[in-house]
C-alpha cells in the first residue's frame, strides 16, 4: 500500500486516507488563450513511465492539499512537499536525482 | 493451416495427438513490410486480420514487446456488451458485438462466444432515469436493449439480494446478446488467421524508436533491427504515450492500473453476467465455474500491472452485499493490468500528426468488447484514409470540443 507523509500534519498516511488529485505545476488557461493553450491544460498530461509529480489530499486526515514525488514505474516515493509551490523544490529534484540520474520531467530535471 | 473440426479431433485422437500443427509461426522479421502493427493484443490482431481480409493487404508484420495477447487482452474480465449512450459509441461496439457472434465460424477457432446476456442493475433512482434513458437511445441506434423490473432481475439471477438496505436493486439495463467470451482465444484466433495469410507475428521484439523522414514514417527499430514499413499502427495501450513520444507527438492519456479477481470454482450458480456501477463492481460466472469479478480503477498513475488492496477489498466489499451467498468464497487469484485513459473515457482511432502513422488507444476500462469493431475500423483507417467507424473518434476532438461523454453518460463502471 502507498504511504506518503503529509508535509502538514507530518502523519505518515497510508492511501485509503488520501485522495489522488492528478498532475501537479499544471499552468493554468483560461478566457483569452489559444485553443492549443485550453487543450493541454485541459487534456494533455506527461504520463511518465518514472518519476511524476502530482497531487494528493490528506481527506480522511487533516485535510490539505500537497505536493508528492513518485515513480510509476516502481510505486517508490521520492518526497513529499508543500502545495504552496509551483514547481518542485530543489531537495525533491536532489533526491530523484540520488535514484534516477538524468530523469526530466516537463522542463525539470 | 489445417482445418480446425470434429473430424479432425477424432483423426488426432486415433494418432495420439501427434498431427496438430502449431496455430501461427514465429518467423524473424523481414526488411520491409507494407504495414507495421505495434502491438499483438487482441486490437493489434484484429486490425491486421481485417486489413488482409477486406483490403487484402497481407505484407503485414505485428509486432509485439512481450508475449501475443499477455497485456490487457488476457487480463480482463471478458464482457461483451454494446449498450452504450452516444451515438458513435454505439455504432462501434455494436459492430464488435455482431462481429463476435459467428467469429469462432469465421476465425475456425473456437472463441466461445457466449450471449448469456449483460444487467446493469440501477441501484439508485439517478440511475433509474439515466438506464430508461440509454434504453431509448439504444432502439433509436437500433442495438436491442429493455429496461427490466427488479421482478424479472430477480427471476433471471435468483442469487441476487434486491432489496439490500443500502442500495436496494430497482430496475436494471437489460441486453440479451450481451455476454463473454474466452479472452485469450480472441488473440489466438486473431494470430492464427492472420499468420495463415501470410502475415509475420514476431514476439519478444520491443520497438525503440519509430523512423521518420519529410514528416512521414519510414520504419520503426526494434531489439531485432531496423524494419521499414509505409504505414505504421500503434496499438499498444497502456503504453501509448511512450509510442507516441517516439513518434513525436503526444496523447490525452493517462496509464492507470485496473485490477480483476476470480475466486475458486463453484457449481454453476449464475448465467448472465452482472454490473453494478454505483457500488463499482461486476461479475460473471466462468466455465470453469469461477466468480469473475472487477472494479474500478486505482487513483493514481501506475504502470506496474498491479493495483492496491482496498480497491479490491472495496468492490468485494459492494459485491458481497448484492450477493450475501459469496460471503464465504475464497479468491485463488488477482491481477491488474494497466489501462489508458482518455478525458472523456472513449477511445482515441484516429490519423497522427506523423504521416502514414496511425493510432488506437484509450479504450480504458473496456477494450475487450470492442476487439472486433475496433480492428474492422481501424483497418479501413489505415486502407482507405478514411472510416465512418472511427470518423468521431479521431485525435482533434479533444481541441475541437466534440466528446464522446462515456464517464458521466452510459454509467460505464471507471
Amino acid at each position: 500500500m502507498l504511504i506518503l507523509t503529509c508535509p502538514y500534519c507530518g502523519v505518515d498516511a497510508e492511501e485509503t486516507e488520501l485522495t489522488a488529485g492528478g498532475e501537479a505545476h499544471l499552468k493554468r488557461f483560461g478566457p483569452g488563450s489559444s485553443d492549443d493553450e485550453f487543450h493541454d491544460y485541459l487534456f494533455a498530461r506527461e504520463n511518465p513511465k518514472g518519476a511524476h509529480f502530482e497531487r494528493w489530499r490528506h481527506s480522511n486526515g487533516c485535510g490539505k492539499w500537497f505536493h508528492a514525488a513518485r515513480c510509476t514505474a516502481t510505486l517508490e516515493v521520492f518526497g513529499t512537499y508543500s502545495a504552496q509551490v509551483t514547481e518542485p523544490p530543489q531537495e525533491i529534484r536532489d533526491a530523484i536525482s540520488a535514484k534516477r540520474p538524468g530523469w526530466t520531467w516537463r522542463e525539470f530535471s | 493451416m489445417k482445418h480446425y473440426s470434429a473430424f479432425a479431433v477424432a483423426r488426432e485422437a486415433l494418432r495420439y495427438h501427434t498431427g496438430w500443427e502449431r496455430a501461427w509461426r514465429s518467423p524473424e522479421p523481414k526488411k520491409r513490410y507494407d504495414v507495421i502493427i505495434i502491438g499483438a493484443g487482441g486490437h493489434g490482431l484484429a486490425t491486421a486480420y481485417y486489413l488482409g481480409r477486406n483490403y487484402g493487404i497481407q505484407n503485414v508484420a505485428v509486432i509485439e514487446k512481450g508475449w501475443l495477447g499477455g497485456g490487457n487482452t488476457g487480463r480482463n474480465t471478458t464482457i461483451i456488451r454494446s449498450n452504450y449512450l452516444q451515438d458513435p459509441s454505439a455504432a462501434i461496439y455494436e459492430k464488435a458485438r455482431g462481429l463476435y457472434e459467428d467469429l469462432s465460424q469465421e476465425l475456425n477457432y473456437n472463441i466461445m462466444f457466449s450471449p448469456r446476456g449483460v444487467m446493469m442493475l440501477a441501484q439508485t433512482q439517478h440511475e433509474v432515469r439515466g438506464y430508461q434513458r440509454t434504453a431509448h437511445a439504444n432502439a433509436l441506434q437500433g442495438v436491442k436493449t429493455e429496461w427490466i423490473g427488479p421482478e424479472r432481475v430477480k427471476e433471471l439471477v435468483p442469487i441476487i439480494n434486491i432489496d439490500g438496505p443500502r442500495y436496494p436493486v430497482l430496475g436494471a439495463l437489460w441486453q440479451e446478446r450481451g455476454g463473454t467470451a474466452r479472452h485469450d482465444a480472441v488473440a489466438w484466433g486473431y494470430a492464427r488467421a492472420c499468420s495463415n495469410m501470410g502475415m509475420d507475428i514476431i514476439q519478444q521484439c520491443e520497438v525503440t524508436a519509430i523512423r521518420s523522414a519529410n514528416g512521414r514514417v519510414t520504419g520503426v527499430e526494434t531489439t531485432k533491427g531496423a524494419i521499414e514499413c509505409d504505414k505504421l499502427g500503434i496499438v499498444v495501450a497502456g503504453h501509448s504515450g511512450q509510442l507516441a513520444e517516439m513518434a513525436g507527438f503526444r496523447l490525452p492519456v493517462e496509464a492507470l492500473a485496473l485490477q480483476a479477481l476470480v475466486s475458486e470454482p463453484i457449481k454453476p450458480c449464475m448465467d448472465v453476467v452482472v454490473m453494478a456501477n454505483t457500488v463499482h463492481g461486476y461479475m460473471s460466472q466462468s466455465d470453469k465455474g469461477e466468480m469473475v469479478i472487477g472494479g474500478g480503477t486505482d487513483g493514481f498513475n501506475n504502470f506496474t500491472q498491479r493495483g492496491s488492496f482496498h480497491h479490491i477489498e472495496e468492490t468485494v466489499r459492494a459485491l458481497v452485499e448484492t450477493f450475501p451467498m459469496i460471503s464465504r468464497l475464497k479468491m485463488l487469484r488477482q491481477w491488474g493490468g494497466i489501462v489508458d485513459m482518455t478525458g472523456d473515457r472513449s477511445p482515441i482511432l484516429s490519423k497522427t500528426p506523423l504521416g502514414g502513422c496511425f493510432i488506437n488507444c484509450g479504450w480504458g476500462t473496456g477494450g475487450f468488447k470492442a476487439i472486433p469493431g475496433s480492428g474492422w475500423g481501424m483497418a479501413q483507417l489505415m486502407a482507405t484514409g478514411h472510416s465512418p467507424l472511427t470518423e468521431a473518434f479521431s485525435l482533434d476532438r479533444f481541441k475541437e470540443g466534440r466528446f464522446i461523454d462515456e464517464s458521466v453518460a452510459a454509467g460505464v463502471a471507471h
